[in-house]
């Protein structure tokens, strides 16, 4: 079996994955980097409408700064985040912008003047500053309070994913494309690395590394109905699982995303309803007013999508022979601004649909989205319980979106995770007490685990077939897990997916080849899949309350009571047919914001014997602290400096001092 | 899946070979797909790798027409399978991977390498003058010269360009359409320290700007609709005046 060292390894290579490398890189250490796919054919590249960083240029996002972004954000979440991990993601956001721009990012920029723009169904007109001339542009997107996304057009992720693609080759970071991470090596709470398979020949290799680094994107593909990427399978967060030790964060906090195009869910970005989009029904009424009269279409997503949902149980959708569908009318926004603005939106309702969304509305129904589970960590991005994994991006659950990720904060989180994770991961290399230690014998017991599972399933005379299982578990979670929850589907859904699980241990393949074989590939992903998948479903069954993303119709109201809490799967044994499900408490007297009513949605939240307290503290505190400033108040509720590395602890210029 | 009470036989031909298992040699294999509304080749492809034929490879990702995987021949044309309705083609369907790149396997070609040499040869980054300070503000751009560097940064690097291009095909080491469309995307960009000397280092020779022979396919099979035509002449003018110093 080939062997490769290197210090960092580095499992994927999107935004966050090559982030992470030249970070590791520029501290002199070697990094590697292994992706299914050429580094940009990775999903960052769909990414459209925007990235989340509170500069505060644009009139309408005047007096944003670090607290608002960490508001929108934790509320957004409806509490489940880390604070401390919000505050150092709303800190490092506009270094973040800041240097994709030097680093070549054609962001969309201020002009100065009068434009005219649509707001809540009425054209306003704004007057854009002379001081801010050619800085960078932002749009409003759902769930906050200032307009903060800056944007590329809507071909944000493109942009950004070429300019970090290309730095990484300027720094010459090595990224193996067409390499599947398979299984972890690790003994005795260190991880070593992977064993991994060259999909064109089939060849297994071992990558043995100092730190290990999970950047593997989200799990979409346990679903029917997803604008997720066909390679975002979860396979990165089953290597965590599958090492029985490391564990995974909230995996029942699904994304379904308002605006997915009916029926394939090719994504509408909500940039769409940022910049002014309606969304309307079968009579063509304009409906989200009547539900969310403070946020209407830009309260958060999880809010969208189930008012969307409710409004098709009325019978208020369109009926086609796939199902039923609402309606995204982008037509009042007018061709020009969708010609500058919403360029990819308009090709793909002009190849897919064959429709120009600059007449015509565009049929939309929620879809799986967004990951917010992951590889738990803390807040360097190293896993609690195995050292030496470290995992960031939406692969990962340091915990920055709690139980709904706002839009524009996940590549927002990409670039801040891999800037912050990778110097945690240099100065782990730095200690010598992270040399390499390992035995050849474990590195070969791994790899012949891992080629021994191959030729079995080769070897099989099974009589299942690994995509009709796939298709099953995809179809159970999209009809059991999904936006609406209760507990007698999710039980049913635990049992099938259980069912499909054993099934798919006696996994028979036509095609035999040891080389380049999707079959097989189909094979042992589908196994992995159905890990994770029984991860979601049985994680929303044992949680009885609401709480963004996971509702539940049997128990609709969020219980802080009983629930501020994050739940940890792991799975100790791999012959198991269930997950093993342990919690961990968020602590309410150390929080900035103690838990409240979100500006949106439901208000019934059964509170936390703690939070009255922690609010009056919290409240004396920032009376105490009034004359010196944001800052200082800050620090005295929740400080969080001393987690970020040195050189990212620099206060963000603004061109007006609206800082903290 | 279809509601249509007539849907037509697709007959897919795939023109299949293994370059890892050299004894069986190339071949066309049709494929019989019954076709459904709104089905698009990625779908198609799908069902028959699903359903027909476990060993057929090809590559999607975002299958959104964003990412640049799936380009091939499509009836002797390059372009993105995933965003190609099967509507818009004749019941016959042929489909041949790109020309130019290393064959991984039946339609799978490797325009990762291709793509990654380009750039390592041609520098495609921003050569900045120094680093920039990130507590400070941004440094200000025009807001049309920054739409006019996205209108060219949009190359999904798909290869269609390459594929197309009658010189990419005699000479292994031409920079292509997508070399070029770099060069004018780094050189209109002000933060790149590069002048046009150091352009005319790169591609002023005829493996560069010089090597085109104007045939222009790039510019009718560019699924960005990136002004390849326009770039490739600018920049001929620009580089031409350089050779003259
Ligand atoms: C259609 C769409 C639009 C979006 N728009 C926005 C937006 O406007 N704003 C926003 O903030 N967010 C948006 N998002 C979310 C955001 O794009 C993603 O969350 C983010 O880009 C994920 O980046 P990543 O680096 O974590 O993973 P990815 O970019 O998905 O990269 C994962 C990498 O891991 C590799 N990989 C996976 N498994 C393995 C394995 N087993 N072995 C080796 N390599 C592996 C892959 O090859 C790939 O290189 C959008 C998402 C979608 C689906």
């Amino acid at each position: 079996m080939k062997v490769v060292h290197t210090d960092c390894l580095v499992i994927g290579g999107g935004l966050t994955g090559l982030r992470i490398a030249i970070a590791v890189r520029r501290r002199g250490h070697d990094a590697l980097v292994l992706s299914l796919v050429p580094a940009k054919r990775s999903h960052s590249a769909a990414a459209q409408g925007g990235m989340q960083a509170s500069l505060a240029n644009v009139v309408k996002g005047q007096g944003d700064n670090e607290d608002v972004h960490f508001q929108d954000t934790v509320r957004g979440g409806d509490w489940g985040a880390d604070q401390q991990v919000v505050r150092m993601f709303a800190h490092t956001a506009p270094k973040a912008v800041r240097e994709l721009a030097s680093w070549g990012v054609p962001w969309s920029r201020v002009r100065p003047g009068a434009r005219e723009v649509m707001i809540n169904g009425e054209q306003v007109t704004l007057n854009e500053r002379d001081a801010t001339r050619g800085l960078l542009a932002q749009r409003d997107f759902g769930g906050t309070k200032n307009w903060r996304t800056c944007y590329v057009s809507d071909g944000t992720g493109h942009a950004m994913l070429y300019a970090v693609g290309d730095r990484a080759l300027a720094e010459g970071v090595p990224v193996h494309e067409r390499v599947e991470a398979l299984a972890l090596i690790h003994d005795e709470g260190r991880c070593h690395g992977v064993i991994a398979r060259e999909l064109a020949t089939g060849e297994i290799v071992a990558y043995v590394a100092r730190a290990t680094a999970i950047t593997t994107g989200g799990a979409g593909r346990l679903y029917r109905v997803t604008t997720n990427a066909v390679i975002c399978e979860g396979i990165g967060h089953a290597l965590a699982l599958e090492t029985g030790v490391a564990t995974l964060g909230n995996m029942e906090a699904v994304q379904f995303h308002p605006t997915a195009i009916f029926p394939a869910g090719l994504l509408v970005t909500e940039g769409c309803r940022g910049d002014g989009g309606l969304l309307r029904d079968a009579d063509g009424h304009r409906f989200m007013p009547d539900y969310e009269p403070e946020k209407r279409e830009l309260a958060s997503r999880d809010v969208v999508a189930r008012r969307m949902e409710e409004h098709i149980h009325r019978g208020k959708g369109s009926h086609t022979r796939f199902g039923e569908h609402l309606w995204l009318d982008i037509t009042l926004l007018g061709r020009a601004h969708i010609e500058r603005n919403l360029r990819e939106v308009k090709e793909i309702c002009q190849y897919f649909l064959g429709i120009d969304p600059a007449t015509e509305w565009v049929p939309v129904r929620p879809a799986q989205h967004y990951t917010m589970g992951g590889v738990r960590t803390d807040a360097s991005g190293q896993s609690r319980t195995l050292t030496g994994l470290f995992a960031a991006g939406e692969a990962s659950c340091w915990d920055l979106h709690g139980f709904n990720r706002l839009g524009g904060n996940s590549v927002a989180e990409t670039v801040v995770g891999g800037m912050l994770v990778g110097e945690f991961i240099a100065d782990f290399c730095e200690h010598p007490e992270n040399d390499l230690a390992y035995s050849e014998a474990l590195i070969r017991r791994f790899g012949q685990r891992e080629q021994n599972a191959i030729d079995a399933l080769l070897a099989s005379e099974g009589t299942e077939d690994a995509n009709a299982l796939r298709i099953s578990m995809q179809e159970v979670m999209s009809d059991k897990v999904g936006i609406f929850r209760t507990g007698e589907a999710l039980a049913e859904a635990v049992e099938e997916l259980q069912r499909l699980l054993q099934r798919s241990r006696n996994i028979g393949l036509r095609y035999k080849s040891r080389g380049a074989n999707p079959e097989l590939e189909a094979a042992y992903r589908t196994r992995r899949m159905l890990k994770l998948a029984l991860c979601v479903a049985a994680g929303a069954l044992a949680r009885t309350e609401s709480r963004g993303a996971h509702f539940r119709e049997d128990y609709p109201r969020r219980d802080d009571a009983h629930w501020l809490r994050r739940t940890l799967a792991s799975w100790p044994h791999p012959d198991a047919s269930m997950p093993t499900l342990d919690y961990e408490p968020l602590d309410v007297t150390s929080m900035e914001l103690p838990p409240g009513w979100r500006g949106y949605g439901a208000r019934d939240q059964i509170a936390h014997p703690d939070t009255e307290t922690r609010q009056s503290e919290v409240d004396a505190l920032r009376a105490h602290y009034a004359s010196d400033g944001h800052y200082a108040a800050q620090a005295a509720c929740m400080p969080f400096d001393h987690l970020l590395p040195a050189r990212y602890r620099g206060r963000n210029a603004r061109i007006e001092d609206t800082g903290p | 899946m279809s509601g249509n009470p007539d849907p037509r036989q697709l007959s897919i031909s795939v023109l299949r070979y293994h370059p890892q298992a050299p004894e069986d040699p190339p071949r066309l294999q049709t494929y019989e797909v019954e076709e459904a509304e709104g089905m698009t080749l990625y779908l198609a492809l799908t069902e028959i790798r699903e359903i027909q034929d476990a060993s057929l490879q090809f590559d999607f990702v975002c299958r959104a027409g964003i990412c640049g995987s799936c380009a091939m021949l499509i009836d002797g044309r390059p372009g993105l399978a995933c965003r190609t309705l099967t509507a818009t083609l004749s019941p016959r369907i042929t489909l041949a991977p790109l020309p130019v790149f290393e064959l991984i396997a039946d339609l799978s070609v490797n325009t990762g390498k291709w793509m990654r040499a380009m750039s390592e040869r041609l520098g495609t980054w921003v050569h900045y003058r120094e680093e920039a300070d990130l507590d400070t503000l941004e440094a200000r751009m025009d807001p049309d010269l920054a739409e006019h560097i996205y209108e060219l940064d949009r190359c999904i690097e798909c290869g269609c360009c390459v594929a197309a291009c009658g010189t990419a095909r005699m000479r292994d080491d031409f920079v292509g359409a997508v070399g070029v469309n770099k060069i004018a995307r780094f050189r209109l960009d002000p933060r790149d320290a590069r002048d046009d000397g150091d352009f005319y280092e790169l591609v002023g020779d005829d493996n560069g700007i010089f090597g085109c022979m104007s045939l222009l396919a790039c510019d009718d099979v560019c699924p960005k609709n990136l002004p390849l035509r326009t770039q490739l002449a600018f920049i001929r003018r620009r580089l031409a005046r350089q050779g003259w110093r």
